[in-house]
């Protein structure tokens, strides 16, 4: 039985690929007459090797390949005939829906992963001296935090992207499902080789792998930058097929000013992904080859400069941030207009104001830098670029508020999340220019204050929208309801919890505690630095316990939940409009849209089903 | 044509303009990986005045590999227009001369450029370890050329199938991608190559 699941088949082909990676490596250089074993080289080899190796065994590439000798492939939909119908989902399947749970799943996963690290190292934080982390375990852990988190959002942002887009959009599936079963699994390998990465001595000089640090750190350094290869390929991927997807297969009437608010916010996602994911596989191929070949981009000593690595890493880390957040944000704007029953106030300026966060997004990256060195000229234009993001953001805090204006407001979980997103988001949004301001941001540079600002600005931007979703959309995925009083219990223990732990955090800054820093003088701030940070780990500790509670409920709401309506929300949404869980083939007719999407307390449909086209399935 | 017929023609041409659009965004993607590798050399090849520098390079091998590379466009060009008007022979002939010239050129820079053979009538190479020198030019040149070998692949497959009758005059998108890729890639080196041989002044 498990051998006909993809993922065993991949797992060991993973397996045996490494090896034999790192077998021809060894061979190689035996041959070119160099010394056997250089952990660098034949872990890179063997790493590579290894990760499309696992491509292979799940299945992910057999139809290419078969195309490459010439035979076409038919697209099959539904469960697999011979085996259970759950095996689809550890292998490759190309409905975007499996895929889209794949990724949610896999985010969980993830998310859980990275935050248990988190949980082990702020129980060390509590209190000051050294009790049962060493300092080397606890920059593998910070490290190891860090990446994982990241992950886990990405593999999130995939998973809202790919459920809710084609359903939202009327489209029978993705422009390319090959490519999109593809870029879910390439973060398999991806994930595995970042969490190997610790066996290897971990990635201890901090997530941001500066050289000269990076560099000359241990050899877990490799495993992370082919890791984030790996993952960051299935961004650019997914995004290049969300992107054809949203700008051609949309139905008859649907312009793009008429597509649900979600798809905006994927696009300006999309468009981030594309390009500036690039700019981190450079940067981390350059650590990568000046590492395993010798060659010295970083290194001053032939002429390198390792400031060049900064100002690339953050090309992409930057707008990376705005990836993470755009589509919670779009989630919000989502959902609020159903639980306001009132239109999206100023969709336009909504939709408009995502691509202008994108765009702006890209001219900001210095504002890491401002303590790197870099010519002094340059801080200002950055101060000026991060602090217009505010414009835009502004405007969608506008818009959430004045949509709830006057509207008759219900408070189900997913309606909680949404509040507790837009009130954590603002916490990290106002955060935001005091560190974006340089005169400010010397001081607060490197302190815990940007630690809480930014998991202010994630939790806001993605965790509690995530969390919104997974509610708001579980009886469309599992067509039951979840357990309303467990979800209610989820919010009250997390949000609470959350904005103790953030302002913990900004508090412990300001008294001087540094990012990355396994201990701190508990005469700091008065003698009060250890009360905050024990405030603070008892805060992560709930918001670890609250997930767990959700957990609990997703799993057992889909076996005994109760049964759910088709639209249990009300919604004028295209998804809502079709059974629940949704059928294999989506939609049994083609779309056509004859009304806004946002109409809320208007009479008219947003969409219909062209019933003259029943079973007539579109073209693609 | 029967109804059928057409109908398939109808989602064969919905499919290839989705791939072609997203052909193209691949390409802009890309785009950010060269531009990042050119904003490197940029960097890093300047002396301490801020003038642009570059190592003494052999400027033959520079000029032909270049030379060999645009020829190959030329062919590849010639080979989509062969099986547009259905020209089977023409159409693989230009095929194999494109792939003969990506090789020629793959061979022209590991060989002569990079070294890896030593010549006795090359004179110096730089190797991956000397300094910016070497990193940037492996890294371009490096970066370019897993660029071509996939082209290479790309063309065999294509010249293989083509053999096989994969490809008529309305339904060859394949052909079209292979080639719409190698002029990209084509396109990337005649940005690199000024940026690595001629711009700045020669230093030893």
């Amino acid at each position: 039985m498990l051998m006909q699941l993809g993922l065993t088949r991949g797992l060991i082909y993973q397996a045996a690929g490494t090896v034999l990676g790192m077998v021809v490596a060894m061979v190689w250089r035996l041959l070119a007459g160099m010394e056997l074993w250089d952990q660098e080289v034949v872990f890179v080899v063997g790493g590579l090797v290894g990760g499309f190796s696992f491509m292979w065994g799940v299945g992910a590439i057999d139809d290419w390949l078969e195309w490459c000798r010439g035979k076409a492939t038919p697209l099959v939909h539904g469960p697999p005939r011979d085996k259970p119908a759950w095996t689809r989902y550890f292998s490759t399947d190309y409905n975007h829906k499996v895929i889209g749970i794949q990724y949610s799943v896999t985010s969980l996963l993830m998310l859980m992963i990275g935050g248990s690290f988190a949980l082990i190292f702020r129980a060390e934080l509590a209190q000051a001296d050294l009790q049962f982390l060493g300092i080397g375990m606890y920059n593998k852990l910070i490290g190891l935090h860090g990446w994982a988190v990241i992950a886990a959002i990405l593999l999130g942002v995939g998973g809202m992207a790919n459920y809710l887009v084609p359903l939202m959009i009327g489209a029978e599936d993705m422009a390319f499902p090959r490519l999109n079963a593809f870029a879910f699994w390439i973060n398999v390998p991806g994930a595995l080789l970042l969490l190997a990465s610790a066996f290897l001595g971990g990635f201890d000089a901090g997530w941001t792998a500066y050289p000269p640090l990076s560099t000359q750190g241990s050899v877990g350094y490799q495993f992370l930058f082919l890791a984030i290869y790996f993952v960051g390929l299935s961004s650019i991927l997914g995004s290049l097929n969300l992107l054809v997807t949203i700008l051609t297969m949309r139905p008859k009437g649907m312009d793009l000013f008429r597509i649900p608010i979600f798809c905006w916010a994927v696009l300006a996602t999309s468009l981030i992904q594309l390009t500036a994911t690039q700019a981190i596989g450079t940067a981390f191929l350059m650590g990568l080859s000046e590492r395993a070949l010798g060659m010295g981009f970083f290194d001053p000593e032939g002429g390198g400069n390792p400031i060049l690595f900064q100002h690339i890493f953050w090309f992409y880390s930057h707008p990376a941030v705005y990836v993470f957040v755009l589509p919670g944000l779009g989630i919000i704007s989502e959902l609020l207009p159903v639980f306001s029953r009132k239109p999206l106030f100023g969709y336009r300026w909504i939709a408009l104001s995502s691509l202008a966060i994108a765009l702006v997004g890209f001219l900001v990256w210095g504002h890491h830098m401002f303590t790197s060195g870099y010519s002094q000229y340059l801080r200002i234009p950055f101060m000026i670029a991060t602090l217009l993001v505010a414009v835009p953001t502004g405007v969608k805090f506008f818009s959430w508020v004045a949509t709830m204006w006057g509207g008759r407001l219900r408070f189900p979980t997913p309606m909680l999340f949404t509040l507790g997103a837009i009130s954590v988001f603002l916490l990290g949004g106002l955060t935001g220019p005091i560190l974006a301001t340089v005169a400010s941001d010397l001081y607060l540079h490197d302190t815990y204050f940007v630690v809480g600002h930014f998991h202010a600005t994630l939790f806001g931007g993605f965790v509690f929208p995530f969390c919104a979703a997974i509610y708001f959309w579980f009886p469309k995925i599992t067509g039951r309801m979840y357990n309303e009083t467990l979800g209610k219990l989820h919010f009250y223990i997390m949000t609470p919890a959350f904005w103790l732990m953030s302002i913990g955090q900004m508090t412990v800054g300001t008294m001087g505690m540094r990012r990355r820093i396994v201990d701190y003088d508990p005469t700091l701030g008065g003698g009060l630095i250890e009360a905050r940070h024990l405030e603070t780990t008892i805060a992560a500790f709930l918001i670890g316990l609250s997930i767990l509670i959700m957990i609990y409920n997703l799993v057992t709401s889909a076996e005994i939940g109760v049964r759910a309506p088709a639209n249990p929300w009300r919604s004028r949404s295209p998804e809502w409009q079709i059974p629940s869980p949704v059928p294999e083939h989506s939609f049994a007719a083609p779309l056509q849209v004859v009304g806004e999407p946002y109409d809320y307390g208007l009479e008219e449909e947003y969409v219909v089903m062209d019933e003259s086209q029943a079973g007539h399935t579109q073209a693609h | 044509m029967s109804a059928l017929a057409a109908d398939a023609i109808e989602v064969y041409r919905t499919a290839t303009r989705n791939n072609r659009m997203g052909m193209w965004l691949f390409f802009f993607s890309e785009l950010f990986l060269f531009g990042g590798l050119l904003i490197t050399r940029f960097a890093l090849w300047v002396d301490e005045d801020g003038h642009i520098i570059r190592p003494e390079l052999d400027q033959n091998v520079g000029l032909i590999v270049t030379v060999v590379l645009l020829a190959s466009s030329y062919f590849m060009n010639r080979s989509e227009v062969a099986i547009a008007n259905g020209r089977k022979r023409d159409f693989l002939v230009s095929l194999w001369i494109t792939g003969f010239l990506g090789v020629v050129f793959l061979l022209g820079v590991v060989i002569f450029e990079w070294g890896l053979i030593q010549l006795p009538f090359i004179e110096h190479h730089i190797g991956p370890t000397d300094g910016v020198f070497g990193a940037v030019i492996f890294g371009m040149t490096g970066m370019h050329a897993i660029h071509v070998i996939t082209g290479v692949a790309f063309i065999v497959v294509v010249w293989r199938n083509g053999r096989r009758d994969v490809y008529t005059e309305e339904r060859h998108w394949g052909v079209e991608a292979c080639a719409i890729y190698w002029h990209y890639v084509d396109l990337v080196w005649i940005f690199f190559y000024p940026a690595i041989y001629l711009i700045g002044h020669a230093v030893h």
